[in-house]
C-alpha cells in the first residue's frame, strides 16, 4: 500500500473510532468493597443499573477481600496516590476514618457542590448520628448498615415442642428454650456470631449502659471503656453458665458461627441481619427474626441495638469531575425505591424513614414477618447511651474482645477478670489512639 | 589445612563486580526493609500516615509492658521447637525410606514435594476444614474414638493444628535437601560398613547421619527462621492467635497490628525485636551448634 493511499485511509479510521465513543469519554470511578455471595451479586447489580442509567459516568466495582483486607489495600493506595473514589469501610474503621484528616472528602459537602440536595435529616437517626463528625457534617454515606438479630431455626422449635411463633425475648428465656432443645436432642441450642458486637456492645446499648464514657466515643477521642459493670459482668456469668450445660456452644470469630445455623446444627443464634439474604437462600428450614434478647429487671431496656455493617467513604484529591460523578451515584442510591429494594434483598437496614415507609406501604413486612425487626430496633429514638458506638483502634479492640471472652468460655478466667482485662487492654489501645491523632 | 583452596583474583575490581548483583539484591531486600522497620519502630502514625511523631523507645516500653506480648515468647518458642524437631525427624525418616524405594522412587518422592507448592494461608485452611470441630474429618474420627476435638476453646488442641499444618507446609523442602544429602553419601561407605556387620540401623546412626549433619544443621537454621516468620499465614487462617492468645506467636502479632490494625509504629517496633532474636539465634547456632558439624 502506497502512503498517498494509507494516510486517508488511516484518517478514515480514526474518524470512525472517535465517532463509536460518545460525545464526551465517561469518566470512570472505582469502587472498592467487601462484599461476597449474595451480597455481592448485589452490589454488582446496583452498578449496572446507575451506569445504565446515565452516559456520564462509569461505577466500576471490585471486591477487594474483606473490610479489614480492604482497608488495609486502601491505605497502601493511598500512600502511594493511588486510592480508589469510593472505598466501602466497616463501622469498625469508622473512627480511624473520621481521624485521619486530609484523607477524606466529606459527603455532605460533596453532595452540596454538586448540587444536589442532600438532608441528614431524612435518614435514620442511629444511622446517621453515627457517620457524622462532633462538628454536625455528615463524612461518609451509609450504604449497607446493620444490626444485631436474633434467628431461630423454626423447624427445632417444634421438633423440641416450643412455639415457633413466639421466639424467646428475654435471656431467661433462651435459657430455658436452650434446654429444652438440647432435651430434644439439639447438639446446639444457641450461639452468637460477632461476639464482641452482640454480647458486649450490642447488648450495652439494648440495656442503655454505657460500653465507654464519652458517649461510647461519639463524644471524643478521650472515650474509656467500661464495659466491667455488674450488668455486663451478670450477662457474660449467665453466658457462661449457658455454656458450662451446653447450651451455648462457641463456634468462633467473626461470621464464622453464622455457618451453623445455616446448616441446622445450631438452632437459635444472635448475629447480624445482613445475614438475612445468605439464610433466606440457603437454609433448608422455617426460620424467623426475632429482636435481640434482653433483660427485663433492667430499667430502659430494650432501648436500641447498634449499628454494624460499613458506610461509604469518599477520599480526597481527585478531580471535581470525578466527584460529581461519585455524588449522582450517591443520589442514585438514595433514592427510596432503590434502598428499598436493597433492604428487601439483603437484610440490610434500609437508612432513610422514605425507604422505611415504602417497604411497610408494600406489604413486605406483612408476607415476611420478622423483617421488619432490625428496623424496629434502631429506629426508637436513641439515649446519649446508645447512640452509637465509635471507638478507636477498634479492630484491635475487637480482637481483645474475642481473646478475653473466649478464655470465659473455657473456663480459664472469670466473667469480671476477663471484663477488666478488657478495660485494661482497651484502654491502653485508646490512649495510643488518642495519642497517634492528636498531631 | 596444607592445601590452599581459595581462588586468588588478580584484579582488584573483577571480585566486587561478580558479587554486585548479590550485593544489590541484599541491599534492597533485606537492608532497606530492615531499616524502614528500624525507622518506623521509633515513629508513631496514623493509619494513613497523615501525621506521624517521633516517640523514641515508646514503641518498645509498651510492647514490654505488655503481659500478653511477653507471654507470647513462650508460645513462639514451644511453636518453632515443635515445628523445627518435628519437621526435620519426619522429613529426615521419610527421605531415608524414599531413598530405599526401587521401584517408583519418582513417585513417592513427587507426592511427597507437592506440599511445598501450597500458600500458608491455603495449608492453613486445608488443615482447618480437616480438623473443624462439628465438620471436620479428623475430627470425626477423633469423635469416634471418644476424643473430643475443639480447637475453639482448648489452646492445645489449636496449638497442635497449627504445628501440623505448619511442620506439613515444610516437610517437603527438608525432604529435598535430607534426600539429595542422603544420595551425596558415597555407596561404597555404606557397604563397607554392612561388610562390617553393620545393621541398617547401626549404619544410618554411624555413617549416614553424620555425613547429613552440613544438611541437617542447614535445615535446622532454615526451619527455626521458617518457624519464626513464615508461618503468620497459617495462624490467621487457622486459629488468629486464638483461643485467647494460646496460638498468638511473635511474627502474627506483627501481622495483626501491622496489616488488620494499622498500627506501624507497634508492628515495626515487633519486627524488629523478632529480627533481633532471630540474628541472636542464629548466631548462637554457628557458634555452638555447627562445632559438631563435619563438612
Amino acid at each position: 500500500m502506497k502512503l498517498r493511499t494509507f494516510a486517508p485511509a488511516l484518517a478514515t479510521a480514526a474518524l470512525a473510532t472517535l465517532a463509536a465513543l460518545p460525545a464526551h469519554a465517561q469518566t470512570e470511578i472505582q469502587f472498592w468493597h467487601s462484599m461476597t455471595a449474595v451480597n455481592n451479586e448485589w452490589v454488582n447489580d446496583l452498578t449496572k443499573e446507575f451506569n445504565a442509567s446515565q452516559k456520564d459516568f462509569r461505577i466500576v466495582p471490585t471486591f477487594k477481600g474483606s473490610y479489614d483486607e480492604s482497608m488495609t489495600q486502601a491505605v497502601a493506595a493511598f500512600r502511594s496516590g493511588n486510592a480508589p473514589h469510593i472505598l466501602q469501610v466497616f463501622e469498625v474503621g469508622t473512627a480511624t476514618m473520621m481521624a485521619s484528616k486530609g484523607v477524606v472528602m466529606p459527603v455532605g459537602q460533596m453532595m452540596k457542590d454538586a448540587g444536589y440536595k442532600f438532608d441528614p435529616a431524612a435518614y435514620v437517626p442511629a444511622v446517621a448520628g453515627y457517620y457524622t463528625a462532633p462538628n454536625g457534617q455528615m463524612l461518609s454515606f451509609p450504604f449497607n448498615s446493620s444490626t444485631t438479630v436474633f434467628y431461630i431455626n423454626r423447624d427445632a422449635f417444634k421438633a423440641a415442642g416450643l412455639d415457633p411463633d413466639k421466639p424467646p425475648t428475654t435471656w431467661p428465656e433462651v435459657a430455658l428454650a436452650a434446654a429444652k432443645l438440647k432435651a430434644s436432642g439439639h447438639k446446639c441450642p444457641f450461639t452468637t456470631a460477632w461476639q464482641g458486637w452482640t454480647q458486649l456492645e450490642s447488648f450495652s446499648t439494648w440495656h442503655n449502659v454505657e460500653l465507654a464514657t464519652k458517649r461510647n466515643g461519639l463524644g471524643g477521642m478521650d472515650a474509656r471503656m467500661v464495659v466491667n459493670s455488674p450488668l455486663h459482668e451478670r450477662h457474660i456469668e449467665n453466658l457462661a453458665n449457658m455454656a458450662k450445660q451446653g447450651l451455648f456452644i462457641y463456634k468462633g470469630r467473626g461470621n464464622v458461627p453464622e455457618a451453623s445455623f445455616v446448616s441446622g446444627e445450631c438452632a437459635m443464634i444472635t448475629t447480624s441481619s445482613g445475614f438475612y439474604g445468605n439464610v433466606k437462600r440457603n437454609a433448608k428450614f422455617g426460620f424467623a427474626l426475632a429482636t435481640l434478647p434482653y433483660y427485663p429487671d433492667v430499667p430502659g431496656a430494650p432501648q436500641n441495638t447498634v449499628i454494624g455493617g460499613a458506610s461509604l467513604w469518599v477520599i480526597s484529591g481527585k478531580k471535581p469531575e470525578e466527584y460529581k460523578g461519585v455524588a449522582a451515584f450517591f443520589n442514585f442510591l438514595s433514592n427510596p425505591e432503590v434502598q428499598s429494594a436493597s433492604h428487601k434483598r439483603t437484610g440490610y437496614l434500609p437508612i432513610t424513614m422514605a425507604a422505611f415507609q415504602l417497604t411497610e406501604k408494600s406489604g413486605f413486612y406483612k408476607e415476611n414477618p420478622g423483617t421488619d425487626t432490625a428496623v424496629n430496633q434502631m429506629i426508637r429514638k436513641t439515649t446519649d447511651k446508645s447512640r452509637g458506638i465509635r471507638l478507636g483502634n477498634y479492630v484491635q479492640i475487637r480482637a481483645v474482645e474475642d481473646e478475653e471472652l473466649e478464655q470465659v468460655w473455657n473456663g480459664k478466667k472469670t466473667p469480671k477478670e476477663a471484663l477488666d482485662s478488657i478495660v485494661k487492654r482497651g484502654n491502653e489501645l485508646l490512649e495510643r489512639f488518642e495519642k497517634a491523632n492528636k498531631g | 589445612m596444607a592445601v590452599e583452596k581459595r581462588v586468588r583474583f588478580r584484579s582488584w575490581w573483577l571480585p566486587w563486580v561478580l558479587v554486585a548483583p548479590q550485593m544489590a539484591v541484599v541491599l534492597v531486600f533485606f537492608f532497606w526493609p530492615a531499616g524502614q522497620a528500624l525507622y518506623q519502630s521509633v515513629m508513631l502514625e496514623d493509619a494513613f500516615g497523615t501525621s506521624s511523631q517521633f516517640v523514641g523507645a515508646e514503641n518498645f516500653e509498651r510492647l514490654f509492658a505488655d503481659d500478653a506480648y511477653l507471654a507470647s515468647f513462650k508460645t513462639t518458642a514451644l511453636f518453632s521447637v515443635l515445628v523445627a524437631g518435628i519437621g526435620l525427624t519426619v522429613s529426615l525418616l521419610l527421605a531415608v525410606m524414599a531413598d530405599r524405594v526401587i521401584q517408583g522412587g519418582v513417585v513417592y518422592k513427587t507426592f511427597l514435594i507437592l506440599p511445598y507448592a501450597v500458600a500458608p494461608a491455603v495449608a492453613g485452611v486445608l488443615w482447618l476444614f480437616l480438623f473443624a470441630p462439628s465438620v471436620g474429618v479428623v475430627s470425626f474420627a477423633l469423635r469416634k474414638l471418644g476424643f473430643e476435638w475443639n480447637h475453639l476453646l482448648n489452646g492445645n488442641h489449636a496449638m497442635t493444628l497449627i504445628v501440623v499444618a505448619a511442620v506439613w507446609k515444610q516437610i517437603s523442602y527438608n525432604f529435598l535437601f535430607f534426600l539429595a544429602g542422603l544420595q551425596s553419601i558415597p555407596k561404597s561407605l555404606i557397604e563397607a560398613a554392612a561388610i562390617d556387620g553393620a545393621g541398617p540401623w547401626r549404619r544410618f546412626w554411624t555413617v549416614q547421619f553424620p555425613l547429613l549433619s552440613p544438611t541437617t544443621f542447614f535445615l535446622l537454621v532454615i526451619n527455626i527462621i521458617y518457624a519464626f516468620f513464615e508461618t503468620f499465614a497459617i495462624v490467621d487462617a487457622a486459629t488468629q492467635g486464638g483461643p485467647g492468645k494460646d496460638t498468638a506467636i511473635l511474627v502474627y502479632k506483627v501481622y495483626f497490628d501491622g496489616f488488620k490494625a494499622l498500627d506501624l509504629g507497634s508492628s515495626a517496633a515487633q519486627s524488629v525485636v523478632l529480627m533481633a532474636i532471630v540474628i541472636g539465634l542464629t548466631v548462637v547456632q554457628f557458634r555452638y551448634v555447627e562445632k559438631k558439624v563435619n563438612y
